[in-house]
């Protein structure tokens, strides 16, 4: 029974019939977590003692730097998925998920930066974390170059598993080499496991924007998948009759 | 009928999202020669590499003596695959390269390296590097494993490139003594061969078929 | 030692043997990495200014990227010479297991290029004026560093072998990949230099080129068999 369930899960067709029924449910909630953690993180919680209402920018900040490096992982699993088990369906996960975590990255750097000006003086600090996080966009475009560049798209899906793996074991190395580099740095606010250093009225919304976060990473990873999928499955006939219907 | 040494079942080849060949299923004996036929482009090196277990097919598989070759880790000691690539590195000398090649192969304990290169016409330039030699030449390294190797299945793609008629004419007759001798060969080439008795494998017999892709 | 692990030492040395004959027979592919790492030393007093204080500060860091940069420079021909001419596919079709093969090529690859450029790195030291507690660190530290920048490079130069453009492409996903190596062993110089135990830091390295002596050829030897399905 665990099996079938697992091997229909490779099947692009079934994948894109179960999400077409799931996508309207997961918008509304995506947008109304957002919402509501924004509006409560923006305007309801109180001010930060030392650094005023420009440490707002967490609400938008945390979440996107979390998640982009979740998105790595998303990544190679499912290239590590599709190498196994040779199936279509995760390197086609894995080829959206790319672009999404680079942007997420991107994301993060921008709004650091943007968050750095009024409480480092600079928009550009070489700090352990923003290093990091640079190092991590080279290691998403470098997937992002391999996917485009290679001259077939079944060796490109294997490569890119192949490098996105050979990444995910450097990840956590690349992360304390530069934290050793630098130890200048905030520790980690938020720790599940231990009593939280931020205040509680600051930890929920925070809470909130994360689960918002991730419903909109599954929503965007869904979205492109399918994509991908209309894209290569373009010679099968549902997809043929699909596009007809429509 | 005797049992068939190498089954070809329900082969589909894709290449660069393209169907080359749907459904191929062919079977040969010891013994046989077989050339493949198709236009360019149709799929015949495609077909060779999936047969010596260099490429998956997109579905189907490839029996050697009853058993899927991917299964079989020894396959690739009773196989001689001569690519259309010619892998013979110029800075060696040609003695170097034969050896390099051959190096795996069961030996044929009645002739030696040198003899090969005498019969593929190359034993004055044994010690020459390669980089001094010609296309055809080069190709003459290459094939003088014809006369060293015991591997009862050849699979050859263009051997005769760059080669001259009398050239040809003197591999035909390897080619033909193999399979004598009860070895399978599996060829593609653009120039008619003289032998007799050969088998041919026509890809446009097998055309692509996209319902292939429904299969889930 | 039984006949299997024989077969495969044998096969090792075979192609360890091979490669470093046809890199002796070639050269330039050992000298122009050094030249390189020698003409991009001289820069850098003649941009920067010469004096030794300024320079000393600087060599230990920059003594460590420019190696870095030299050993880029021939990844990029580790295996395309195999994939050109189908040599690839000899190797795939043997007993041998491909992880063998990628080894005894990194190695020879390492004893071309990291294990010179290592040796010649303290006549860089003096001429960037690195102080004397310096030496000892930046051979030690170069030479396990090589090591784990040519396991790294050889899957970065498996998994481009079929591209046109690969060099470029190579260096780009390889770069981030360096970067522990580089932070590890240019800290350890920088230690040595101020009178520090590298202890550490070689420990560090030696951890390190552990674990990409287990992942890295095998991560290659599955590109370069997506390379040759191509």
């Amino acid at each position: 029974m665990a099996w079938q369930w697992f091997h229909r899960l490779g099947s692009p067709r079934w994948f894109y019939e179960k999400t077409s029924r799931w996508l309207p449910w997961l918008i509304a909630g995506t947008l109304s977590v957002w919402v509501i953690g924004l509006i409560w993180g923006l305007a309801f919680t109180p001010m930060d003692a030392k650094q005023g209402n420009s440490y707002r920018i967490i609400y938008i900040h945390m979440p996107a730097a979390v998640l982009a490096l979740a998105g790595y992982y998303v990544m190679a699993i499912a290239g590590a998925v599709g190498l196994i088990w040779r199936m279509k369906l995760p390197f086609m996960v894995m080829k959206s998920a790319a672009p999404i975590g680079a942007a997420l990255t991107v994301l993060t750097l921008a709004t650091g930066s943007i968050w750095g000006y009024p409480t480092w003086g600079t928009f550009w600090e070489w700090d352990a974390r923003n290093i990091f996080m640079l190092i991590l966009l080279f290691l998403y475009l470098g997937v992002i170059l391999l996917q485009s560049v290679y001259p077939s798209r079944d060796g490109a899906d294997k490569a890119c598993a192949v490098l996105a793996l050979v990444g995910t074991v450097n990840v956590p190395i690349i992360y304390k080499s530069v934290d050793w580099w630098y130890s200048l740095h905030q520790p980690a606010t938020i720790k599940f496991t231990e009593s939280s250093s931020i205040h509680s009225s600051m930890f929920y919304p925070l809470l909130l924007c994360v689960v918002a976060y991730y419903c909109f990473y599954t929503l965007a990873l869904i979205l492109y998948t399918r994509h991908e999928i209309l894209l290569r499955e373009a010679r099968t006939s549902w997809v043929q009759d699909h596009a007809l219907r429509s | 009928m005797s049992e068939p040494i190498l089954t070809l079942q329900e082969l589909t080849c894709e290449r660069d999202e393209r169907l080359l060949f749907s459904h191929l299923n062919y079977r040969c004996q010891a013994g046989d020669l077989v050339q493949i036929l198709g236009a360019n482009g149709a799929g015949k090196t495609s077909l060779l590499r999936i047969l010596a277990g260099l490429i998956t097919p997109l579905e189907g598989r490839v029996l050697w003596r009853g058993k899927t070759i991917a299964h079989q880790p020894d396959f690739v000691r009773e196989l001689l695959f001569l690519g259309h690539q010619v892998p013979v590195k110029g800075l060696l000398t040609v003695l170097e390269n034969l050896r390099w090649l051959n190096r795996l192969q069961t030996r044929n304990p009645s002739i030696s390296e040198r003899e090969a290169l005498q019969r593929v016409g190359l034993e004055a330039c044994a010690d020459t590097p390669c980089q001094q030699l010609s296309a055809g030449q080069r190709r003459r390294v290459l094939l003088a494993q014809l006369y060293l190797s015991q591997a009862p299945l050849w699979i050859l793609d263009e051997p005769f490139t760059a080669i001259d008629q009398a050239g040809v004419g003197q591999l035909e007759t390897v080619i033909d003594q193999h399979r004598h001798n009860g070895g399978l060969v599996l060829i593609t080439s653009h120039q008619t061969l003289k032998i007799n008795a050969m088998r041919h494998l026509d890809l446009t017999d097998f055309p692509p078929d996209n319902r292939v892709y429904d299969h889930e | 030692m039984n006949e299997q692990t024989r077969g495969l030492f044998t096969a090792f040395t075979a192609i360890l043997k091979r490669d470093l004959m046809l890199i002796w027979r070639h050269q330039s592919d050992i000298l122009n990495p050094l030249v390189f790492f020698l003409i991009a030393i001289t820069l850098l007093p003649l941009g920067l200014d010469p004096s030794p204080q300024l320079l000393a500060a600087l060599a230990p860091g920059m003594i460590w990227i420019m190696a870095m940069l030299a050993g880029l420079l021939p990844l990029d021909s580790l295996f395309k010479s195999d994939f050109e001419d189908g040599s690839l596919d000899q190797y795939l079709l043997t007993s041998e297991p491909l992880y063998l093969t990628v080894l005894a090529k990194i190695l020879a690859h390492w004893l071309s290029t990291g294990l010179p450029l290592a040796l010649v790195s303290p006549l860089l030291g003096v001429m960037l004026a690195l102080p004397e507690g310096g030496y000892g660190a930046l051979v030690l530290t170069l030479l396990l560093g090589t090591v784990i920048m040519s396991l790294i490079g050889a899957t970065g130069a498996a998994l481009t072998v079929c591209l046109r453009s690969g060099g470029l492409v190579l260096s780009l996903i390889v770069l981030p990949l360096f970067l522990p190596v580089l932070i590890i062993g240019a800290n350890a110089v920088n230690a040595a230099v101020a009178g520090f135990a590298i202890s550490t830091h070689l420990a560090l390295l030696g951890a390190y080129l552990a674990l990409t002596l287990m992942i890295m050829p095998l991560a290659a030897a599955g590109a370069l068999k997506i390379s040759a399905g191509h």
